[in-house]
This record gives structure tokens, C-alpha cells and sequence, in this order.
């Protein structure tokens, strides 16, 4: 198959390497020909999870068709390749929608069972392998393979969260969930400090199927936690007033056109932008009807924001810390980066159910964290490593999907599910065929590099 | 008026982006090639996307002896269709075209296969006094070039091949359109190293079901190949024969 060597980064556009392209038409060309290789979708994961220095990368875009949607029960069937901002328009105007979706749509089906990634509602419905009826999967040796929570139960535990390691995701069959409209109905309330944040995020009477807080990363002292905590759901159809239509049409696109000097975030317009931030959204007392788009994807509507942080890219922290020591865990990593004087442009803290099926899956039940951090110099990944012990240290874990720096040692000690993992990965993929940068930077399915 | 079109060769980039095309406008289809798999997962995502009639069937360019039979069975499926386009081609191997075999296939598949295809195609369209056909030839067939001179010849063949079959059909209303894509991101081409102003196989695509409402006979994709192959095709021959191209 025809290749393409060239510098490729993905979401955070840290790190760069070079690495071998191809991009299969072919359903039956997504296969295993090299000693490395990995699937790669849509480049949305921030770190070198889809990257392969000096290997063999598997483009997914043009593997991209949906193959089933049964109306009735509300499954559908499509290729690993398809992304989410293809499958929306289309599920959405027969009154379906995902159970669980992340906070871009310009992700691939693959991806997201790569990820096992979560949305605003997992602390109800759990992530996105849980909601996965089966997936089909191109192994080592070239043999496909189907795997449900039933069937091949192992490798499908592997597979989902697995970073694509144990072998290229084919095609998945999702269970949609049914929504009456495509509107969201959201309530906003706002939190002074990290104890009302906690308080209001664990409070019954206000939670909703979605939930998630935006956190003013630049208030400190007494104000160290504050922020907006946005709750929601899909809209039924007699909260919506007679002249909506029950579909939301999504809006145009902005794009940033180039890369923002460093000078642009500074600390001081971050803070001036938090705080009008603030005071808008939490303003919001009454509850307000917002489009499944803009409420979903806020971001999505300007493309390559990740230009803003500058060519030299960002990294995104995200941990998630247990239930038990989730306050004082939060809390110390909020100080330590006031303290850090690094901005954080975007902080959100959401509330993570139990763990799910995937082994090597992020969420644990707890309160998740994800920072936004642009790359400055070298100091940053010296208070990154200072915030791994606090999470280490609470016994808490790191998001792979967005990691780009973690260690080996840090990697085993947060994923106490790996030695299970291994055992599948050295039956599917006895010679660690499928590897990336990641897992070579991590140790995965083999010392690490 | 919806329009109901085969495509020949329907597994390819371009062609599929083109099948999208139409789907979009609300036409049905009928997809061939030899690809039975690819051909099942492309009809299946068109119809759960636009919601529009898709048909598929076996279509080996290579296999004039079968095209008879091929046709009459799409027409028994899709008796009001009233287009075509082609869309299959074969690039082969460059050096392997110096020897004959190779040379033959590129020849075979975009050439003879055609031609065998079209002429079916065209007695149908003719007889119903209305119809379209599409042709995907290649700027590749404008000037003989080294790098790719026997896919070139046979591409070039085909546009002229093309140009007789529209003066025949001018006079029974029937479209011929000649399409003649320059450096398109498809598997055929990715990752070749001295491609410049490649165009997206999605915005080919529209440009060739558009086509429809215009009125030119020969057109170029993105339009400025027009020109590009303007002046190559003027380069005097004894400047361009030391080029290397």
C-alpha cells in the first residue's frame, strides 16, 4: 500500500514524530503487515497515544460507513473510521442519540472504544464501552475476530480503553439511547469556593444525567474552587415551546487561523477572561434550552482552537482522584497550580461513576480533573510530575488518551488491572505487533523504551 | 426530476465520493465493480445516510464477453436509468508497463474495457433518445509523459473515444461528458512524492455530478488543470522530449 513518512502530533501537537502513513480504502486493507503499527482516527487524543515514532500508522478516515441503524432498537453498526460529527445529524433526526459522547465530535467510532472514553454523564451511565454491543477487530495474525461483553469476553475487556494495542478495531455495534428532542434543558449553579463546588456537585436534588463544572483555575485563596456547575438533560418534548423544532441545526464554523502568540494567554487574560466567564454563565439562574451541539461541543465550533496555545502545543492533564480522597486530592492539585502561576485555560471537574469493563479504561468512581496547559518550557513538565505524585499519592490515575509525559513506574502503579491486561495482549499479539508511542513510552505490552 | 445512475468502478475514491454526490440530490444508484465487500459496506452507507435506492452487482471491466448480460441486468433492476458514469480506472506499475503484459492490463481495463461498456451504454441511451454518460479520463492523457505514458496513451484513447460518442449522441439528446481530473488525494495517489494542488476526492466528486447543469463537454478538475495542461500540451517537442516529467 502506498505510505506517507512525516512529522505527525495529534490534538495537543506535543510531541512530533516521524512515522509511516498509510490510509487503507479498503475495508480488507486495514491490516497488521509491519512489526509496529497502530490505528489512528481522527488525531483527537492529545499525546502520542495514536503516534508511532519511526512505525507504521493506520489511518482510519476513509474506512468510514455506516453499515446498520435498526430503528426499532435503536443500535447501530459502522465502521471504526466513522466519526461522531457523521453519525449525529443522522441518528438525532429519528430520535436517537449517543449514550455517551465526549466533548468533540470530530472523533472516530474507533477511537472512542480505544479511549473508553466518557462524557458528562458517567457518574449515571458509566463510559463508552459500556453502552458497546460488539465490536469486530483485526488481530495480529490477520484473523477477524468479533468480541462482546458475551463472546470473546476477555479480548473485548482488552479492546475497550485498550488504546488500540491489542489490534484494529474494525467495526462496533453501539445501543443508542432515545431522546424526544435535540435540545438540552441546562441549569447552571454557581459555586464561591471548592467546598460549595463538592457540595453542590454531590447534592441529589440538582443533579442531572449530565454534569459537569467549569473551575476558574485562576481564583485562589478563599476563592480556590470556584465555578459553574452546568447540569442537564435531553429535553422532552413538552419542555419545549410550541415554536422549536425538536432539531437543532448546528451552527457555522470559526476557525483560529493561525498560531496565537505566547503573549495571548497570559495569566492576566486568562484570569480577566475566568472571571467574565464567571459572571456570565453563573448569572444563568433560570433554567435555559441549548442545541445538542453548542451544549455538547462548545469548542467545536472553532476549529483548530488548539492553535491558540501557541506552536509549541499543550499538553492536557487529566487525572481523576477516588471518591474518598477526591476533595483533598482536587484540592491540592488546584493549589499546587495556583501556586504554579501557570495558566490553565480551561479546568473541568466532573463526577466519574464506577469503574467499567475496560482494564486498562480510565474512569474509577471519583471526581475527574483536566487542565489545559500550554507548553512554555521545560518547567511545566516538572509541576506535571509534581501533580502525578498528588494523584499518585490519592490513589488516583492519569488519562492515557490525553497523556503525552506520564513514566512507566507511575503508568503501573495507577493501572492495577495491566498484569490481567498483559495476559490477553500476549495472547492476541504475542509479538507486540500493534504498539505505539504511548506504549513504548509506558512500558506497555513491553518493557518500557 | 431525480436521476438514476450506474457507476462503473464504483469502489474507488472518486467514485465514491460521486455516488455521495448524487445521493445527496436525492438520485439512486446502482454501484459495480469487482469488489462485492466494498460494494455492500458503500451501498449500505448510502442508503442509511441520504435514504436513497442503492443497488450493487459484479463488474469486471477486463471481462468484455460479460458487459452484454451485465447491462441488461442493471436495466431489469433500474429500468428507468438514465445515466452513466465511469469511473474505474488502473494506474500499473510504471517500469512494470515496459513489459507488455503490464502494459496490456492498463491497456485492457482503460481502454478496450471501456469502450466495450460505453458502446452498450450509448446504443441504450441512444434508442431512448435522453441519458447521460460520464466519462473519468485523465490529464495524464493530454501528453505523452515518461512517468506515465501507456496509462497516458490509454486514458488519452479513451478521451477521444469519448469525443466520437458525444457527436454521435448529440443529435439523440444524450449527454458525453469528459472528465478530466488532475492530481486527486486518493489511494492511488497517496503519499507520491511531486503531487502539487491536490484536490479532495469529496470536492471532485461534486464538481462531476454538477457538470450536469453545465454545459461544458471537456472539463478539468479543479478548473486551473485547464490551463496547467494548456501549457504543457504547448511546450514544443523538442524542448519537452530533455523534460522530465
Amino acid at each position: 500500500m502506498p505510505s506517507l513518512i512525516t512529522n505527525l502530533s495529534s490534538w495537543g501537537r506535543y510531541p512530533v514524530y516521524s512515522c509511516k502513513l498509510e490510509r487503507p480504502e479498503r475495508y480488507a486493507d486495514l491490516s497488521s503487515t509491519a512489526s509496529s503499527q497502530i490505528a489512528r482516527g481522527q488525531g483527537r487524543s492529545y499525546g502520542d497515544a495514536a503516534l508511532n515514532e519511526n512505525g507504521r500508522i493506520l489511518l482510519t478516515e476513509r474506512i468510514n460507513r455506516l453499515l446498520e441503524f435498526d430503528l426499532e432498537q435503536g443500535t447501530l453498526r459502522a465502521e471504526a473510521g466513522v466519526t461522531i460529527a457523521e453519525i449525529l445529524p443522522i441518528i438525532v433526526s429519528k430520535g436517537w442519540f449517543l449514550p455517551v459522547t465526549p466533548g468533540t465530535k470530530f472523533v472516530s467510532l474507533g477511537g472512542c472504544v480505544a479511549a473508553d472514553v466518557h462524557g458528562k454523564n458517567h457518574h449515571h451511565e458509566g463510559s463508552f464501552g459500556e453502552h458497546v454491543l460488539s465490536i469486530e477487530m483485526i488481530l495480529a495474525d490477520g484473523v477477524r475476530t468479533s468480541c462482546s461483553p458475551s463472546e470473546n469476553a476477555e479480548l473485548f475487556c482488552a479492546t475497550v480503553g485498550g488504546m488500540g494495542l491489542t489490534g484494529i478495531i474494525g467495526e462496533v455495534t453501539l445501543k443508542l439511547i432515545p431522546i424526544q428532542s435535540g435540545y438540552v434543558e441546562v441549569q447552571n449553579h454557581t459555586a464561591e469556593n471548592l467546598e460549595q463546588m463538592f457540595s453542590l456537585m454531590q447534592d441529589e436534588t440538582i443533579d442531572d444525567r449530565y454534569s459537569v463544572a467549569w473551575i476558574d483555575s485562576m481564583a485562589r485563596g478563599a476563592r480556590l474552587g470556584r465555578g459553574v456547575v452546568m447540569c442537564g438533560h435531553h429535553a422532552l418534548k413538552d419542555e419545549l415551546p410550541n415554536n422549536f423544532h425538536s432539531i437543532s441545526k448546528p451552527k457555522s464554523n470559526r476557525s483560529i487561523p493561525f498560531d496565537f502568540p505566547s503573549w495571548m494567554l497570559s495569566q492576566l487574560s486568562i484570569a480577566t477572561f475566568n472571571a467574565l466567564y464567571y459572571q456570565r454563565v453563573g448569572g444563568k439562574r433560570a433554567p435555559f434550552l441549548s442545541g445538542y451541539d453548542p451544549y455538547f461541543y462548545p469548542l467545536d465550533t472553532i476549529s483548530h482552537w488548539n492553535r491558540m496555545y501557541g506552536k509549541r502545543g499543550f499538553v492536557q492533564y487529566q487525572c481523576v482522584i477516588p471518591d474518598s480522597t477526591a476533595f483533598e486530592g482536587i484540592k491540592a492539585l488546584l493549589q499546587k497550580l495556583s501556586d504554579s502561576r501557570r495558566p490553565s485555560f480551561l479546568a473541568v471537574l466532573k463526577r466519574l461513576g464506577a469503574e467499567g469493563r475496560g482494564l486498562l479504561s480510565f474512569p474509577m468512581a471519583g471526581y475527574t480533573l483536566a487542565l489545559d496547559l500550554p507548553i512554555r518550557d521545560e518547567g511545566l513538565f516538572v509541576l506535571l510530575n509534581e501533580l502525578d505524585e498528588i494523584v499518585l499519592r490519592h490513589g488516583g490515575r492519569v488519562y492515557l488518551a490525553k497523556d503525552a509525559r506520564l513514566s512507566a513506574d507511575s503508568f503501573r502503579s495507577m493501572y492495577p488491572h495491566y498484569e490481567e491486561w498483559l495476559k490477553i495482549k500476549n495472547v492476541v499479539d504475542p509479538n507486540n505487533k500493534f504498539s505505539s508511542s504511548l506504549s513504548r513510552r509506558l512500558g506497555i505490552g513491553s518493557e518500557a523504551a | 426530476m431525480n436521476e438514476a445512475v450506474l457507476i462503473l468502478g464504483a469502489t474507488s475514491a472518486i467514485a465514491r465520493a460521486t455516488a455521495v454526490s448524487f445521493a445527496s440530490r436525492g438520485d439512486s444508484l446502482y454501484l459495480a465493480s469487482r469488489d462485492e465487500d466494498e460494494l455492500r459496506r458503500i451501498s449500505t452507507d448510502l442508503r442509511l445516510r441520504f435514504g436513497v435506492e442503492v443497488h450493487f452487482g459484479l463488474f469486471d471491466a477486463e471481462a468484455t464477453e460479460t458487459h452484454d448480460t451485465f447491462f441488461k441486468s442493471i436495466v431489469a433492476v433500474m429500468p428507468n436509468l438514465s445515466g452513466v458514469v465511469l469511473a474505474f480506472g488502473y494506474l500499473g506499475d510504471q517500469v512494470a508497463a515496459r513489459d507488455f503484459s503490464v502494459g496490456a492490463k492498463v491497456i485492457a481495463i482503460n481502454f478496450t474495457g471501456a469502450v466495450s461498456i460505453l458502446n452498450i451504454c450509448a446504443n441504450y441511451f441512444e434508442q431512448k433518445k435522453s441519458g447521460f454518460i460520464i466519462g473519468i479520463a485523465s490529464v495524464a492523457g493530454d501528453r505523452g509523459r515518461q512517468s506515465n505514458y501507456v496509462y497516458g496513451a490509454a486514458k488519452g484513447a479513451l478521451s477521444l473515444y469519448l469525443q466520437g460518442l458525444r457527436n454521435r449522441l448529440c443529435a439523440n439528446g444524450v449527454r458525453v461528458i469528459t472528465i478530466k481530473p488532475g492530481f486527486v488525494d486518493t489511494g492511488m495517489t497517496y503519499g507520491l512524492p511531486g503531487l502539487f494542488l491536490v484536490a479532495s476526492p469529496h470536492s471532485i466528486g461534486e464538481c462531476i455530478v454538477s457538470s450536469l447543469n453545465k454545459s461544458a463537454d471537456i472539463v478539468y478538475l479543479p478548473w486551473f488543470w485547464r490551463y496547467i495542461m494548456l501549457i504543457i500540451k504547448h511546450i514544443p517537442e523538442p524542448i519537452f522530449k530533455r523534460m522530465k516529467l
